[in-house]
């Protein structure tokens, strides 16, 4: 490090340490959310929003486009008219930018993509990180740079930014998705001075020089012929040849201003070493660390790890390589299926085999067998065992070729064994580990430890945060080291001096204990004393204790938190006894600073806040205890993830992936085309919640209203002969059915208490009142019982229980609903998540025969993400067919089930009418004429279906053979097109216009939130007028977009707005008149969702209120009603009644800016209310006309929550 | 004619004050206040209990779900120095006072000590010309005794008053033993005026929903009695200034409450109901009926009908209480 340039020393996340770095080396910043690169384009718009200037004393302007092809587009454009562009990006987004990859590239035009690399969608999605997707990206002319860390997120992104400018080569900057781009590791920040030194300000007045300027005007874009093409391609080359030369320059002076020396290829390990591993990326820390501890046994074994991938420059590879190699590993963190190998090792063949390309004067050449592997797909584990696996291999007689490590491949034979074990020593490194509860802040406290520990001189802190694919309930691991060297380690913690767990319940349910070291030290949240712990610890956790000989101490957190008035927040608690248990640092300075950290955190949440955590972290210490070791007493032992009638696939994989056993699973034991069974969730009874409903049978008037709005499918009806009472377990809760025909039945509303969320909607909706305890509903939150047995025993007698024959259910109103099971149940998704209600109506009305097509996003995860999915299969076995295809492409992809569903329907027909003759005429007439709206239509179909099929057999004719495949297609498919509204309203709206505009019958459902939900509240296009989101930090000023209106101007599609909290009548409605239409059909859905900043258990009053204000206005248009000569456009709400700021100032979203900026906040206030005035005489006039025909405007009146039950 | 009066020894162009409402709450409505003519303009209270408890509820909202799901490890942008907290207010105060000429007097009501004292100084530091301060508090639990919520408001008043310099003026309710003893001390602790009375919250019943359900109504006319009592009687037994609120409807709510002892008048209810420029109405009529009654100064009305000064001053005592009733028994037998 050179005198003159101040460095300090920090604690970052490598998305943080990139973006610090583009955005002050850009002027415009065009993004698109995506995981796991989100937060750098966030970090950047925080920063514009703070008027942060670049290096050049300009704020850089940061725009959100509609995609990732849109994102790329503009950044061409920004390019081509002379400013410095950059964006952030990862996985399918990339894949979105190639077309203006090749554009950019091919124009020599000077930009910096960063990107957290990320797995690509193939047999599934994933958001973890490999270089699937830079790997896509090879031929597009972009060079590529990778970083294997946080700081080197920071200074490669430097480089990059300094070599594009000075070779006019774009470039392609890189870290591993999740574990660099989230990882939290101490790093020397780069100040302005060295950013300045390695970009001279005449590179930048070049780039502009070639801007597009009518003043000295140009033509670039052309279409060439073949008389030119091809020379024009190889033109460029002298540029390409420059790069390697540049970079390296760069590197060169980065090290004389940093004192940090980077290579091309960097060379780590033994001078002779005769074997050596090639890779890229994040997985050079561990084996880094492997081959120092190889090399110390005198193994000579060595590392080369590759900077700059892309122009590969074979020359210095090679002399990077020690001369005495005889065998290469190169590993992939990419899956080429079909090729010889994958791309880098294929080039370090091809760079080894042709020295002509590049000789190297006085080298005395390379000539070593290359052996290829692939390892750590969608940031699976890479280990040093691994590294000493692939070591081993090389080693061998007859090495493993195209290898896989980390992985049991018995189906293939390509995995390495991994010796179990194997271990590094970690000096004076300390580990830690910590299990929370999802949104408990221990993640939060975490990042302040490591932002404490790493700000000691001379201290080195990493933070890792491995999180859960469930929303609701979910579960956190953090990983921290710490110590004088710095921490290089990019695996997991695999052997723990201190283990935390944050929630008692998880030692019952998991292997908390099993990555602590012998004699580590333990901190449990337990409930009550610690003297009696010991006695509520299952059998194999004492076990593991006594055995280990642990340190155990507690502290009853919970209760701790409650008298210091913070209600479960225990994190600052747990905080304060893991630095006292650690001596990390003296006592008192420790509180100190944890009440920094506190005040740093919370500051902006008032002095309340900040004071509360005092208050906690000063009662902590007193409240800590050790838990005096016993012997084993306990008699009961962890819970099984699934129970053991589960079916053998569930029993199989899905309980070793519940338990987190899913990396010991083999090849053999996964689909290979990424075909999953459905109603797995049933299986996963998570027991999240402390309070549950208690249904109470005298006062319910049996309306159906609780489980309608249920997001979670746990609250259920049926009714059943007063006969079979007797047969009922004790206790089991029934009421005579309050309807007319129905004598001698009973009714049950059944709970499902192990999986409901506790987000208690249920009671916010329930429209019956106890007179003489008016607080008390027909449902009420209780705490759930201690012993559940009985709870098990009154389930399982309901669901042997027959369903109710939907023939005889009135689908017409929700009082007939309540009793069509659900086939969307126990989501993961948010407690009290206002989308699931809708697509389990869906599942209810239309499930036996819908086909889904499921948009990336909030319900792709929570409707496809493993472990389980809710989408669940009724008693005949039939149920929603489910998938999701990408984020842009859901209409396109709905649409195709379409297609397939019309096309093999037509077949059938025609297959029908040429094998008439020789089957029962009535048969064929019913099956071609049948009229299937009504459920009672639908089933006497299935059964000529099925009749149809008998005879088919009997026939034998090839065809016959050929309708029997296509004869379920004479049933009437539902398809439905599921997704958000950045689905809708942005990435996918171009297909969604185009589906729409024909004329197939295809439904889609918008859940709509107004916000990017599951990237973490970005604003789309549906996002209101003054809401904030991230993009929007000022407040969103224009209208939110009118996608009713947008379908409607088409004539020929089917809209609804509804919203199920304000008129569930009318939500059923437009599902059942949508799902008819034998056209294309939208529904909007107001969703309510975590990132309003709302109360979630109040979600079902905020979409009333959006109802009542005219924010959200229920309507429908039926173009039926147009050809019979009536107004098709039906409002179904009344004239707003109240303001808009009466229900705005219930949301967070609204209201965060009347702190930050009154004045805005004020202004948007009223211009989001001239929108809705505006807007709702639009709609008036649209419905005006015919408000007198329209038969279903009692509906707007009532039926609602709080109004009288239906 | 002269209008003119002293209140908190601020010069007012005459007796007729806005009293806090929706009105103040922007800077507009402010301005608006001053063009119909208010004399000055109480802006709305700074409830300490609402900011903690905004904060506390911004803290759960804005970080429910985050740092628990890998794709959204937060769902709100970080606003840099929003805070919640009384910068709002102290900004409409500051801007209030730039953007006028009258005098702006900020209101107060504070749940802790230091709430009073350091949003009090706040306040004094945002120029507001006065500060009153809202001793809205609820004894809802018995063991209070009535000492005790006694002590509690003196205490508040002695605290603030040490805090600032600036005149302070105290609005209360009248449900205290003895009201004239409680106003008495509460000059002593430093209160520079009395504002009576303060309206406390009435619950009201849904008998359909069965809920409690807050209810807030504008005064009416009828409701200024008890003001007019105590403005009578305190008249010329406090030195400091007294303010009247509650029930103005027309101009002769506001000459009664000069005539009882009012050094200014606070209306909320009629701006709400008929507009600020009710007013000027309100203005003109006071000095109409002074015309008329042959008033020149409005010092002359101001206390004429107080306890010292009516022919019958057992007019205001219990003996009067009975004659009410007899006429009562007359009149309805």
């Amino acid at each position: 490090m050179t005198a003159e340039h101040q460095l300090s020393v920090t604690t970052l996340d490598g998305n943080e340490a990139c973006a610090r770095i583009a955005y002050r080396l850009s002027e415009i910043c065009v993004i698109y959310p995506i995981t796991p690169s989100s937060p750098m384009g966030e970090l950047a718009d925080q920063w514009s929003n703070a008027g942060r200037q670049n290096i050049w004393g300009d704020v850089p302007s940061v725009v959100e486009m509609q995609s990732e092809a849109g994102a790329a587009g503009a950044v061409h454009g920004v390019l081509q008219t002379g400013a410095l562009a950059t964006t952030f990006t990862a996985s399918q987004g990339l894949l979105l930018m190639i077309p203006n990859m090749y554009k950019i590239a091919g124009e020599l035009t000077p930009t910096v993509f960063h990107v957290a690399a990320r797995a690509v969608a193939g047999q599934a999605l994933s958001i973890f990180g490999d270089h699937q997707d830079v790997m896509a990206t090879r031929p597009t002319g972009f060079a590529q740079l990778a970083s294997a860390s946080v700081q080197e997120a920071q200074d490669l992104a430097l480089i990059a930014h300094a070599a594009t400018l000075a070779t006019r080569v774009p470039f392609l900057h890189f870290f591993d998705g999740f574990r660099t781009s989230h990882e939290m590791n101490t790093l020397e920040l780069l100040p302005d001075t060295v950013l300045s030194a390695m970009v001279p300000e005449e590179l930048v007045l070049a780039h502009r020089g070639r801007a597009l300027d009518p003043d000295a005007p140009v033509l670039r874009g052309t279409a060439q012929n073949p008389d030119v093409y091809f020379q024009a391609r190889e033109a460029a080359n002298p540029w390409y040849a420059a790069v390697p030369a540049a970079v390296a320059g760069a590197m060169e002076r980065f090290a004389g201003l940093t004192g940090r020396r980077y290579r091309l290829f960097d060379y780590t390990g033994d001078p002779e070493a005769e074997r050596v591993i090639v890779l890229m990326g994040s997985g050079a820390g561990t084996a880094a660390e492997t081959v120092e501890h190889l090399n110390a046994r005198g193994e000579k074994v060595g590392l080369l790890q590759v900077r700059l991938f892309r122009p590969f420059d074979a020359g210095a590879m090679r002399a990077a390589l020690p001369p005495t190699v005889r065998r290469l590993a190169v590993l992939d963190r990419t899956k080429e299926p079909g090729s010889v190998a994958e791309p880098l090792c294929l080039d370090v063949i091809a760079a080894l085999a042709s020295p002509a390309v590049n000789p190297v004067d006085g080298h005395p050449g390379v000539s070593a067998e290359v052996i290829g592997g692939r390892y750590g797909l969608s940031s699976k584990e890479f280990t040093p065992a691994m590294v000493r696996a692939v070591f081993d291999n090389l080693a061998a007689e007859e090495p493993k070729r195209s290898f896989t490590v980390g992985i049991d491949d018995d189906v293939s034979g390509t995995s390495l064994s991994v010796p179990a074990g194997f271990r590094l020593e970690r000096g004076e490194t300390f580990q830690a580990v910590f299990h929370g509860l999802g949104a408990d802040g221990t993640v939060s406290a975490n990042k302040n430890t490591i932002k404490i520990i790493g700000s000691r001189p001379g201290t080195h802190a990493q933070g890792y945060f491995v999180y859960d694919s469930k929303k609701a309930g979910s579960r956190t691991v953090s990983h921290l080291r710490f110590g004088p060297d710095p921490i290089r380690s990019t695996c997991l913690i695999e052997e723990a001096d201190f283990v935390a767990c944050h929630q008692f319940d998880f030692l019952h349910t998991g292997d908390v204990l099993g990555l602590a070291r012998r004699g580590a030290r333990v901190l449990l949240n337990a409930p009550g004393s610690a003297e009696g712990v010991w006695a509520q610890l299952p059998r194999s956790v004492q076990r593991e204790i006594l055995d280990k000989n642990l340190d155990v101490w507690a502290i009853d957190a919970y209760r701790v938190a409650r008298e210091a008035g913070l209600g479960r927040r225990i994190n600052t608690i747990m905080q304060t006894c893991f630095f006292q248990l650690m001596g990390i640092m003296p006592a008192e300075e420790a509180i100190a600073q944890i009440k920094e950290a506190i005040g740093r955190s919370y500051r902006r949440k008032g002095p309340e806040v900040v004071e509360r955590n005092f208050a906690a972290v000063d009662r902590a210490i007193a409240n800590l205890a050790p838990v005096p070791p016993d012997e084993v007493t306990a008699t009961s032992d962890r819970r099984p993830p699934v129970p053991e009638d589960a079916p053998e696939f569930v029993r199989r994989v899905t309980g070793p992936l519940l338990a987190g056993r899913g990396d010991a699973l083999p090849v053999s034991a996964l689909p290979a085309d990424g075909t999953w069974p459905t109603g797995t969730a049933a299986w996963e009874k998570r027991n999240i919640a402390d309070f549950v409903p208690e249904w109470d049978p005298e006062i319910c008037i049996q309306c159906g209203q609780c489980g309608a709005v249920c997001p979670h499918g746990v609250i259920r009806a049926k009714f059943f002969d007063d006969a079979g009472l007797a047969d009922a377990p004790s206790g089991f809760p029934s009421a005579p059915v309050s309807a007319r025909g129905f004598p001698d039945t009973r009714y049950t509303l059944q709970i499902y208490a192990e999986d409901c969320t506790g987000c208690a909607l249920c009671v916010d909706a329930c429209p019956a009142r106890n007179i003489e305890r008016p607080a008390e509903r027909a449902i009420n939150m209780r705490p759930k019982p201690a012993d559940l047995e009985p709870v098990r025993r009154h389930l399982a007698w309901f669901e042997g229980l027959p369903d109710v024959d939907r023939g005889h259910v009135d689908f017409s109103n929700i009082r007939g609903v309540q009793y069509l099971p659900p086939l969307f149940e126990f989501s993961g998704a948010c407690a009290g998540c206002g989308e699931t209600p809708y697509l389990k109506l869906l599942s209810q009305l239309f499930g036996d025969r819908a086909v889904i097509a499921n948009a990336t996003g909030c319900s792709s995860i929570y409707g496809g993400n493993l472990p389980t999915t809710p989408w669940a299969k009724n008693h005949e076995g039939r149920g929603p067919a489910w998938s999701n295809s990408l984020f842009e492409d859901n209409a396109e992809f709905g649409l195709g089930f379409r297609l397939s569903a019309d096309q093999h329907r037509r077949h059938a027909e025609q297959l029908l009418g040429e094998l008439a003759p020789r089957l029962e005429p009535d048969l064929v007439d019913g099956l071609l004429q049948a009229v299937q709206d009504e459920e009672s239509e639908i089933r006497e179909q299935r059964r000529r279906v099925a009749a149809l099929r008998e005879a088919l057999a009997r026939i034998d004719d090839p065809r016959a053979m050929r309708l029997a495949s296509l004869a379920r297609h004479l049933v009437r498919h539902s398809i439905w097109l599921v997704g958000g509204d950045g689905w809708a309203y942005d990435i996918g709206y171009g297909g969604l216009d185009h589906v729409l505009s024909l004329e197939r019958d295809v439904n889609v459902l918008v859940l709509d939130t107004e916000v990017y939900s599951n990237t973490g509240g970005q604003a789309s296009k549906s996002t209101p007028t003054a809401a904030v989101a991230k993009f929007a930090a000022g407040g969103k000023s224009v209208a939110k977009k009118d996608l009713a209106l947008q379908a409607i101007a088409y004539g020929h599609v089917y809209v609804a707005r509804v919203a199920l909290g304000a008129n569930p009548q009318q939500t059923l409605l437009a599902f059942r008149e949508a799902e008819r239409y034998p056209g294309p059909s939208v529904i909007l859905a107001y969703s309510h969702c975590i990132a309003h900043g709302i109360n979630m258990e109040h979600g079902l009053r905020q979409q009333k209120l959006a109802v009542s204000c005219g924010h959200w206005p229920l309507m429908r248009y039926n173009p039926l009603l147009a050809e019979q000569g009536e107004v098709p456009f039906l409002l179904d709400s009344p004239r707003p009644t109240k303001r808009f700021r009466d229900y705005a100032s219930r949301e967070m979203r609204y209201r965060v800016l009347e702190a930050s900026d009154p004045d805005r906040a004020e202004w948007l206030m009223t211009r989001a209310q001239e929108h809705i005035d505006r807007h709702w005489r639009i709609y008036e006039e649209m419905a005006g006309r015919g408000t007198e025909a329209n038969p279903y405007r009692h509906l707007a009146a009532g039926d609602s929550f709080g109004g009288k039950p239906a | 004619m002269k209008l003119s009066t002293t209140y908190l020894g601020l010069e007012l162009e005459h007796p007729v004050v806005a009293s806090a409402s929706p009105l103040s709450q922007t800077l507009d409505g402010v301005r608006r206040l001053e063009d119909a003519g208010a004399a000055a303009v109480v802006i709305h209270s700074l409830f300490e209990e609402q900011i903690r408890h905004e904060a506390a509820a911004q803290a759960h909202l804005m970080d429910a779900g985050s740092e628990s799901f890998g794709e959204a490890l937060s769902y709100f942008p970080d606003l840099g120095g929003a805070e919640i907290g009384p910068q709002q207010y102290l900004e409409h105060v500051r801007r209030c006072r730039e953007a006028t000429s009258i005098p702006i007097i900020a209101s107060l009501n504070g749940s802790s000590p230091e709430g009073w004292t350091d949003y009090a100084r706040l306040i004094e530091e945002a120029g507001a010309h006065a500060l009153e301060l809202n001793l809205y508090y609820l004894p809802a639990e018995p063991a209070e005794c009535g000492a005790d919520v006694e002590r509690r408001y003196l205490q508040t008043v002695h605290l603030v008053r040490e805090a600032v310099s600036i005149p302070l003026a105290v609005k209360v309710g009248p449900w205290f033993s003895s009201f004239g003893h409680m106003a008495l001390q509460l000059e002593s602790a430093g209160a520079d005026g009395l504002v009576l009375f303060n309206r406390f919250y009435q619950p009201d019943f849904d008998i359909e929903k069965l809920e409690v359900e807050p209810t807030l109504e504008l005064s009416r006319s009828g409701e200024i009695r008890q003001g007019l009592f105590w403005l009578a009687l305190l008249h010329g037994r406090v030195q400091g200034s007294l303010a009247a609120s509650s029930g103005v409807t027309s101009a002769a709510e506001v000459a009664k409450y000069l005539l009882a002892g009012a050094h200014a008048v606070m209306t909320a209810s009629a701006l709400l109901r008929l507009g600020p420029p009710y007013l000027a109405s309100l203005r003109d009529g006071l000095a109409d009926w002074m015309d008329a009654r042959g008033y020149e100064d409005v010092d002359q009305v101001r206390g004429a009908m107080s306890h010292g000064r009516v022919a019958e001053p057992a007019a205001f005592e219990r003996a009067n209480y009975l004659r009410v009733l007899d006429s009562y028994q007359n009149r309805w037998g």
